[in-house]
Order: C-alpha cells, then sequence, then structure tokens
C-alpha cells in the first residue's frame, strides 16, 4: 500500500517535470519553415547548435521554399528559408506583414548534368551551346556532330537522348534554368528561369525529386537529366565536365562550385546568380540558399537567440555543410552574411 | 432501417424495459447527425476549395478547360492535358483491375477450396495496405524497366497499326501509369467482389443447378447477375482511389502536360500536378490555379460517381428493389 503510494508519487512528480520541462523547451524554441533542399544540413547543423546551447532547440519544418516564404509572411515561423531570394511581390507582401527583411545566403549547391549513354566511359565533355541544344530538344541523338565534336576518341551510339528533368518544383530547376538563360538568349526567351517550367525537349520526361530523375536517367538508356551534387556523389551515377566561361572543362565538385560562388563576393538577395562564373577552376551550375529573417525582432530575447544561431551557422556551422557533402560558403560571403545578420535589432 | 427496428426492439425490450422509451431516439439522433456531419465536410471541403480557388476562377475560369498549354511562368494555365491523362489513366486501371478482380473474387468465393482462399484473399488485402509510395518506386524501378524491355516492344509489334501503340516508348507514360494504378485498384475490386459473391443466397444457385446448369452456367447466370450492382459499386470505390492517386502515379507518369493519342506517351494527372507544384507554388493566381485544379478533380469524381450510379440503376433495374 505504501508502495503503491510511493509509486503514485513519483509518477506524479516525473509527469510534472515532463509538463515543465515541455514549457520551458517551448519558450526556448525557435521554428522556421521552407526549403527541403536545405533540410539535412539544418538538421545536422541545429542539432550540433542545440548541443552547445541547450536553451536553443531549433524546430525545422521542411515544407518547400514556397511554404516557407508564404508560413514566414505571415509570421508563424520565426525564419523562413528558400531557395531563391524573396521576388518583388513577395517582399511587398512581407514588408506590408512585419517590415523589412533580411536575407542571408546559408549554403551553396552545385547541379550535375548526369547521363545514361552505353559504351562511353569517363566523363563527356559538353560545351554551352551543346547543353542548350540538348535541353532546347534541338539536338536529338547522342551522335551529333556537336557532342561528337567535344568528344574525340569516344565513340558515342546513335541512340535518341531522352531528356529527364525534375518534375516537382524545386531551387534545383531553378538553378539549372537560371544557367541556361544564362548561356542561351533561345532558352531564356522561350523558357526562362524558375522552379518549373514547360520543357520544349520532345522528349522531355519529368520524375520526382533527385531520386526519381536519378532513377529514370540510370533506368533509361539515352537519357540525361540534372540532379543535386550532394545527391548525384552519394549514388553511382554518370555525369558530364560542362565548359565553364574561361574556356575550361570542369567536372562538378565540392572545391569547383566553391571556386565559383568566390567569384562573387558581394552576393546579395537583389544579384545573387552566380551561374556561369568565370575564373579557372569554377563549376558553372551553383545557387545558393537563403534564409529570411525579420530585420525588427519584436522578442528580445528571441531575436538575439536567431542572430546568434545564424551567425554560427553562416561561419563555424559551415563545417557541418560539408558532412552532409553540401558545399560550404567561400570566407569572402561567409563575411558579408555575418554582416548582415548583425544588423539585425533584437 | 425500419423494418430491423421493428424487429429487434420487442426483444430488447424484454430485456431492459427501462430504455424502451430514451433508446431508439437516441440512436436516431446520432445516426442522422453522423449522416448531416458526413454531408456538411462535403460541402465545407468544397466551398473552402472554391474560396481558396478564387482569384484564378475569377482571371482564367473556364478558358482553362480550352487548353492544353501549361505554363505558370508566362500565365498559362491550360488543364485539359491533366484532365485528359487522368480520365485515361483510371480508365486503363478499370479496363484491367475490373475483368482480374471480379475473375479471381469468383474463383475465391466459388471455385476455390476454402484452405486457399482464405490465405489468398488476406494477401489480397493485404495489397491494400502497402502505401502508395512504394507502389510508385516499386513502379519505378521495377515495372517501368519490365514495361520498356517487354510489354511496350510486343504491343508495338502486334497492335502496332492502332494508334494507342504507336511513337516513342520509355517505360515511363500513361500506360505505365494505368498499369500500375491497375494493381493498386485490384485488391479493392476483388475484396469487395467476394464480399458480394458470398453473400449471394445459396437458393439462388441451388435452384439454377436443380434446372440442371453447369457451375459455369450457375455462375454467369444466377450469381453474377445477382451480384451485378455490388459488383458496379466496388468499381465506383476503385474509380475513385484511381482518380485521386498521386503519389504513385507521380512516379511513373513522365509529367509531362501534352495530349497524345499513344498511351505509350507521357502524360499528367490532375492529382500529380498538385503534388508536384503546390509546395513551390508561388504567386496568387499560381497557388489559387493548382487548388482549382483541385476543385475540378472534386467535380470529375462527382460526375464519374454519379455516372456510375445511374449506370448501376439501369443495369440492375427492377433487381435494386430486392437489394
Amino acid at each position: 500500500m505504501h508502495r503503491n503510494r510511493f509509486v503514485l508519487g513519483l509518477t506524479g512528480a516525473s509527469l510534472a517535470f515532463v509538463l515543465t520541462s515541455a514549457i520551458a523547451g517551448a519558450a526556448g524554441q525557435l521554428t522556421g519553415a521552407g526549403s527541403s533542399f536545405d533540410f539535412p544540413f539544418f538538421s545536422r547543423a541545429f542539432y550540433e547548435y542545440g548541443k552547445q546551447h541547450a536553451d536553443v532547440q531549433v524546430n525545422y519544418q521542411s515544407i518547400g521554399s514556397g511554404g516557407g516564404i508564404q508560413q514566414f509572411t505571415a509570421k508563424t515561423v520565426d525564419f523562413g528559408a528558400s531557395d531563391v531570394p524573396l521576388n518583388p511581390n513577395e517582399m511587398k507582401a512581407a514588408q506590408a506583414s512585419n517590415g523589412d527583411v533580411v536575407q542571408v545566403p546559408v549554403t551553396l549547391g552545385g547541379v550535375v548534368v548526369a547521363y545514361n549513354v552505353q559504351g562511353v566511359a569517363g566523363h563527356l565533355k559538353l560545351d554551352q551551346q551543346t547543353l542548350a541544344g540538348i535541353f532546347l530538344g534541338k539536338i536529338t541523338n547522342w551522335n551529333d556532330p556537336a557532342i561528337a565534336k567535344l568528344n574525340a576518341g569516344t565513340t558515342l551510339p546513335s541512340q535518341a537522348i531522352v531528356v529527364a528533368h525534375r518534375a516537382d518544383g524545386s531551387g534545383t530547376t531553378y538553378i539549372f534554368t537560371d544557367y541556361l538563360s544564362k548561356i542561351s538568349p533561345q532558352w531564356k526567351s522561350s523558357v526562362g528561369t524558375a522552379k518549373t517550367v514547360n520543357w520544349p525537349a520532345q522528349s522531355a520526361i519529368g520524375a520526382k525529386g533527385n531520386e526519381g530523375v536519378a532513377g529514370l536517367i540510370r533506368q533509361t538508356p539515352g537519357a540525361i537529366g540534372y540532379v543535386e551534387l550532394a545527391y548525384a556523389s552519394q549514388n553511382d551515377i554518370s555525369y558530364a565536365s560542362l565548359k565553364n566561361s574561361a574556356g575550361q572543362f570542369v567536372l562538378p565538385t565540392v572545391d569547383s562550385v566553391r571556386m565559383a560562388a568566390s567569384q562573387k563576393p558581394n552576393v546579395s538577395p537583389d544579384d545573387y546568380s552566380i551561374v556561369d562564373m568565370g575564373g579557372a577552376g569554377s563549376y558553372p551550375i551553383a545557387g545558393y540558399s537563403w534564409v529570411m529573417l525579420w530585420k525588427n525582432q519584436s522578442d528580445a530575447n528571441k531575436g538575439k537567440q536567431l542572430v546568434g544561431l545564424f551567425r554560427w551557422l553562416v561561419t563555424d556551422g559551415q563545417t557541418y555543410a560539408t558532412n552532409v557533402r553540401y558545399v560550404g560558403l567561400p570566407k569572402n560571403v561567409q563575411g558579408e552574411a555575418d554582416r548582415a545578420l548583425a544588423s539585425i535589432k533584437t | 432501417m425500419s423494418l430491423s427496428a421493428s424487429a429487434t426492439t420487442p426483444v430488447t425490450a424484454r430485456r431492459r424495459p427501462q430504455l424502451t422509451g430514451l433508446g431508439d431516439p437516441i440512436i436516431l439522433g446520432s445516426f442522422t447527425l453522423a449522416a448531416w456531419l458526413v454531408l456538411l465536410l462535403v460541402a465545407a471541403l468544397f466551398i473552402t476549395l472554391v474560396i481558396a480557388a478564387w482569384p484564378a476562377i475569377k482571371t482564367v475560369g473556364l478558358t482553362s478547360l480550352q487548353s492544353a498549354t501549361w505554363d505558370p511562368n508566362s500565365n498559362k494555365f491550360g488543364v485539359l492535358s491533366f484532365i485528359y491523362g487522368t480520365i485515361v489513366t483510371s480508365a486503363i486501371a478499370l479496363v484491367l483491375a475490373g475483368p482480374i478482380g471480379i475473375g479471381a473474387a469468383l474463383l475465391l468465393a466459388e471455385v476455390a477450396p476454402k484452405r486457399l482462399a482464405t490465405p489468398v484473399a488476406l494477401l489480397i488485402e493485404l495489397l491494400a495496405a502497402v502505401p502508395s509510395v512504394v507502389f510508385g518506386i516499386w513502379g519505378l524501378y521495377v515495372l517501368a524497366p519490365v514495361m520498356r524491355t517487354v510489354v511496350e516492344p510486343a504491343l508495338q509489334r502486334w497492335l502496332g497499326f492502332l494508334p494507342l501503340f504507336q511513337g516513342m516508348y520509355y517505360g515511363i507514360g500513361m500506360l505505365t501509369a494505368g498499369v500500375l494504378l491497375a494493381i493498386m485498384v485490384l485488391p479493392t475490386v476483388t475484396a469487395i467482389s467476394r464480399d458480394i459473391f458470398e453473400a449471394v443466397p445459396r437458393d439462388q444457385r441451388e435452384a439454377m443447378l436443380a434446372l440442371g446448369s453447369t457451375k459455369w452456367e450457375m455462375l454467369t447466370r444466377a450469381v453474377i447477375p445477382y451480384a451485378r450492382s455490388g459488383i458496379i459499386g466496388a468499381l465506383v470505390l476503385a474509380l475513385g482511389r484511381a482518380l485521386g492517386e498521386a503519389m504513385a502515379v507521380t512516379m511513373v507518369i513522365g509529367n509531362k502536360p501534352a495530349i497524345a493519342l499513344s498511351l505509350f506517351a507521357p502524360g499528367y494527372t490532375m492529382a500529380s500536378v498538385l503534388a508536384n507544384e503546390f509546395t513551390e507554388a508561388t504567386g496568387q493566381q499560381y497557388v489559387a490555379m493548382l487548388i482549382g485544379i483541385g476543385s475540378m478533380l472534386f467535380i470529375l469524381s462527382m460526375i464519374l460517381n454519379v455516372f456510375a450510379r445511374l449506370l448501376v440503376l439501369s443495369v440492375a433495374g427492377a433487381r435494386g428493389a430486392r437489394r
């Protein structure tokens, strides 16, 4: 009997403890939503940050950039994350909701051109015109002279090209079409740059997610498509070496993407495109992912926590980007991002 | 309902006299409430969709039904290709799953010995519990290569004179999506049809056999006609799942907003475009248009449902009274 009462008391005490700690946890919790590209990096980095700062717990919902912008504008989350900075209309809506917005780059991604051509060893070389021609549907066979000229010594099969692309709206598509728009005036005027576009090639097939596109490429002889660098490096898939604007053929690697980004230290939400950068060893298809914060934080304590978290994330926290095979920000961009975060008023 | 109430009331009345006055109205009231709640939910869902889609209805409206060009970047919102893809894939699914499912149900209910029928039925019903994303991955990695290397070349070789089986094939496309959907709705058709066949009264069969018919004649003349309206109900349920399936279809259909006569060609369905584009859609018009597609899917499934029910009425005819 006494024992029972003791157990009961213990249960009650532990229940009370759980409840209070839950409330305490909620008080120190920062919430964010947006880009699914950022998610693997964020979940790792926020976990590590939480180990060092027990009072800061971050709850990040990977609902997609569009959703992140909406939730941020509606003030249901403390920060938003998007693969593309706010466009003028979105910025206007956000400013009307809660004043100025500070946007900083948090990580970098590269896009790899992957293919499935039987009998080709090593990496195929593709230049700007050829790549645009393939995705515009003007080059329709792998033995096209344009491809053959760039790959002297490689026997290319006579096989129809199948263009594989992301069907779901994605930052990867945005970066890739940004590149195609930069290198091809025809692409820019007829298709454009967006997270979802109307693919002009007759043989275009859409798949869902990086894994869908990679699966499609692997299984379809003659397929060519694009996937995230982090995804390609973890999966066995053939990919092309691309000609950059300095005239070099460059393979996509963490270093060659970071090299491209470092060519443009003064990157800003208004001028963010880093595709087709010059400079030796720069890989031409890359882009930043962004975080949005309110310039004027209403809750001083939460504001300080947010600024502390992201100042760490854009500097020391970048180590964890490399851990999940993302590309860390170049040193010069880290400094810019840190300065922008320091301007937030708490 | 009134029939069963009058049949059971005297029994309960004798056992628990204190509840007779109260029990019936409470049960009746809560059932009525439940029925109205369902109606209310459907209405609320539809109204919410229409309100959210209003910016698109106001500007694009019915003109979206006249075009198949879907290019949100240049504000072209034609939805015909999505409607076409939805109907074509669902039709393929029903054409394949209908006969196979009903055949399997007949076998399980009428022919196979019980010790075989029970485990097989259990396995088929288990298929209904597989998440659609698993079907999608299986479709992409297993079904699509088989379609590309075996099924589609064979179809083109033997039936290539039909426009349905012409042109390039990739293993990914409307036909593969339809076949995958057929596999997904098969358990629905089989499980429900089997229950219906088992509910056919014994005297129906015995009367037929007594007239000297074979087992086949008994099945086709006594069992199937009796169960016809129930079978169509099963097909309507299957159609509902096929129309609304997003994830699995998205992974194998090719997601191309175009209308092609060839079943090998990649296509797009209404549910897939929502699954693909909703999360990253920005801009009021674009989001409203996607929600508009959602409400169109709602209306389309309602129309097809009513159509199927009318079909039941017309074929079941006077039989309806017997049920």
